[in-house]
């Protein structure tokens, strides 16, 4: 037998003391691997965001008479239109970061009367919009032939259309295959049909109304890009798009520091807990500490009686608030941050976790121990 | 750390030794002036009335209690000049204790119990057999595996016994290691004593009971923390009357 056995038994033997102590550390790491779980989990849906909205571009032509608006951008009227050329999209990937562009969108706007209300129509590429809008959750099917639309939620519920539906714009047939799932933006209240298509219909062969780019990553060399396309295509207005990215990262950012001042709390809170029932402990112990004192332990020897617990009770708490926080975190995150956002079992938390409660529970018992070690065995075994 | 002075004579003396507490009001004087000496294979009950400083003169025996004054010569070594390390050294060298009320550890088995002593020996061999075999000295062989309180009262005191003769200590300790046991099990464990005795362990023992002392070779007798003058004339007799 050695020392280790002396606590193991003692943790072993007296379960229902063991789960209390280890349960104040466990909810404290539990609390904090939750907070930094979700945290994260919004921070890398933030960074995912922001390469879906944050890094595009908007080319536009450097037009004047300002009406129309798009996204959060404003267009030029159609009426005074000027529009871009469709083959200028292939341009913007010849620019020297190129690379790094991901999706090129070029889009037609065309206000339309489709089944005698007045609405925004978009010309798009169908392949290349689905890529670019990786929120869209459609319910039908994606458009195959040159007439059929994708209709925004907020449209389609004016127009009372469902998937199949037919619907008639600018006097001629058309079919919805898809109705797009509210996304909160002005998406909702478009129709999305074929670039050529619109074109047509338009009378505007070949001509675009802006083009949308969307760049690969989150730390991109965006204004580099910016400058690039506009080098390339003097005679559009780039311009990149951050605003809701930013708004939101101010939000994230604040519900972070908000969960860090929490775990510090909590984690306060379970210190004290280890401290007082170890302080508990001594005190209870006593009579046995006299005992391994009398024996001939040294005062060494009691203290690691008492780190060996905590070791193993801090390992114990550390391994279990893993599991428990990041299972909470997984039930929280969607709730807190929205559907989109996934927790994962991430092997850095849990060595964070196990780490973070041996620093806690030591520095807890420190002194407590220390405090068992220099009882003296003849005072000890007098309290009886 | 020897004191390599005369001392030949004796396995333990104590030298003139005083003890005063500092209680709330002052010194309370628990030893005054008390010489003594142990011999080899000594079996040596120490009496006297209660608050005659018994259990005081067993802890200074026992290398926990610093005295006031005087010295405790151990094989020549000076006890209490060692650090508070080594005397806890010099215990599990030259040690056993057989506390009252048992003192075993609740949370380890009658086995494990005994093996505390051997948990920081450099000793070598299987410990569990150690164990198993001190446990069969007591006569609880095949008990080894029960935790104190599926023990009685007498088979905690046997486990007790193991436990402090397990490492072969020079002497035996023992503060009233019968109060807590009906008189037919403080015979039985008694005869233990004797039984260690016979085998060669020295034994000093605190006890009010005078049949219990009765198995002893001779009595150190206590009165007010002093030995009385008719001690040296007659031992025991103030004890025994
Ligand atoms: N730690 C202490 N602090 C203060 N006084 C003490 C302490 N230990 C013992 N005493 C006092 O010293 C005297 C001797 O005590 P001791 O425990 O040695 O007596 P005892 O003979 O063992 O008594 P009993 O038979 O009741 O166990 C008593 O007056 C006691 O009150
Ligand atoms: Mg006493």
């Amino acid at each position: 037998m050695r020392i280790l056995a002396i606590a193991l038994n003692n943790l072993r033997r007296r379960k229902g003391r063991t789960l209390f102590q280890a349960l104040g550390l466990l909810i404290g790491i539990a609390a904090v691997v939750t907070l930094v779980a979700v945290t994260t989990a919004m921070r890398a849906d933030l960074e995912k965001k922001i390469d879906e909205f944050g890094s595009n571009l908007v080319i536009v032509p450097k037009a004047n008479d300002l009406s129309l608006s798009y996204g959060g951008i404003t267009l030029p009227n159609t009426a005074g239109a000027k529009y871009l050329r469709e083959k200028d999209a292939a341009l913007i990937r010849t620019i020297p970061d190129g690379e790094s562009i991901n999706v090129v969108a070029p889009k037609l706007l065309a206000p339309v009367e489709a089944d005698a209300r007045r609405l925004l129509m978009v010309g798009v590429l169908f392949p290349e919009e689905l890529r670019a809008k990786k929120w869209w959750r459609l319910r039908g099917t994606k458009p195959t032939a040159p007439d059929q639309v994708i209709v925004g939620a907020n449209a389609g519920s004016k127009l009372g259309v469902r998937p199949g539906s037919p619907i008639e714009v600018n006097g001629e047939k058309f079919q919805v295959a898809a109705l797009l799932r509210p996304t909160g933006s002005s998406e909702d209240d478009l129709i999305f049909a074929d670039l050529h298509r619109t074109q047509n219909l338009l009378g505007v062969p070949g001509k675009v109304s802006m083009i949308e780019v969307s760049a690969w990553c989150s730390s991109c060399p965006i204004e580099r890009i910016v400058a690039q396309t506009a080098y390339v295509l003097p005679s559009a207005k780039v311009t990149a798009v951050k605003q809701a990215a930013a708004a939101r990262k101010t939000t994230v950012d604040l519900v972070t520091k908000f969960s860090l001042g929490i775990a510090g709390a909590v984690l306060a809170v379970g210190a004290l807990i280890v401290f007082t029932t170890m302080m508990a402990s001594v005190s209870e112990r006593t009579r046995e500490i006299g005992v391994f004192r009398a024996i001939g332990f040294r005062k060494r020897h009691v203290m690691k009686i008492f780190f060996f617990e905590i070791l193993l009770l801090s390992l114990l708490a550390g391994a279990a608030g893993f599991v428990v926080g990041t299972g909470g975190a997984q039930l929280l995150a969607p709730r807190l941050a929205g559907a989109a956002v996934s927790v994962r079992w991430d092997p850095l938390v849990a060595a964070g976790a196990i780490v973070l409660a041996l620093v806690i529970g030591f520095g807890a018992s420190w002194y407590p121990a220390r405090r068992a070690s220099q009882l003296d065995p003849v005072e000890a075994l007098r309290s009886l | 750390m020897v004191d390599v002075e005369d001392r030949v004579g004796s396995l333990l003396e104590l030298v003139h030794i005083t003890k005063t507490y500092q209680g709330p009001e002052g010194g309370v004087s628990a030893l005054d002036d008390v010489s003594i000496a142990i011999e080899e294979g000594d079996f040596a009950a120490v009496m006297g009335p209660s608050g005659s400083g018994k259990s005081t003169l067993l802890t200074i025996l026992g290398a926990m209690n610093p005295p006031t004054s005087g010295k405790m010569y151990v094989d020549g070594i000076d006890v209490y000049g060692l650090s508070v390390e080594r005397l806890a050294d010099f215990r599990k060298r030259y040690l056993g204790f057989v506390f009252q009320q048992h003192q075993l550890i609740p949370y380890l088995t009658a086995a494990e119990n005994v093996m505390l002593p051997l948990v920081i020996c450099e000793c070598d061999g299987s410990k569990r057999a150690m164990a198993e075999r001190a446990l069969e000295r007591v006569g609880l062989a095949g008990m080894g595996g029960r935790l104190p309180n599926q023990l009685s009262g007498g088979e905690q005191g046997r486990v007790a016994i193991a436990r402090a003769v397990v490492n072969e200590p020079v002497i035996v300790l023992a503060d009233e290691p019968t109060g807590a046991l009906d008189s037919q099990t403080g015979e039985e464990i008694m005869a233990l004593f004797k039984q260690l005795n016979d085998d060669g362990h020295t034994i000093v023992m605190v006890t009010h009971n005078h049949e219990n002392a009765a198995h002893a070779k001779r009595i150190v007798c206590l009165k007010d923390g002093r030995l009385p003058e008719a001690e040296e004339a007659s031992p025991g007799a103030y004890c025994i009357k």
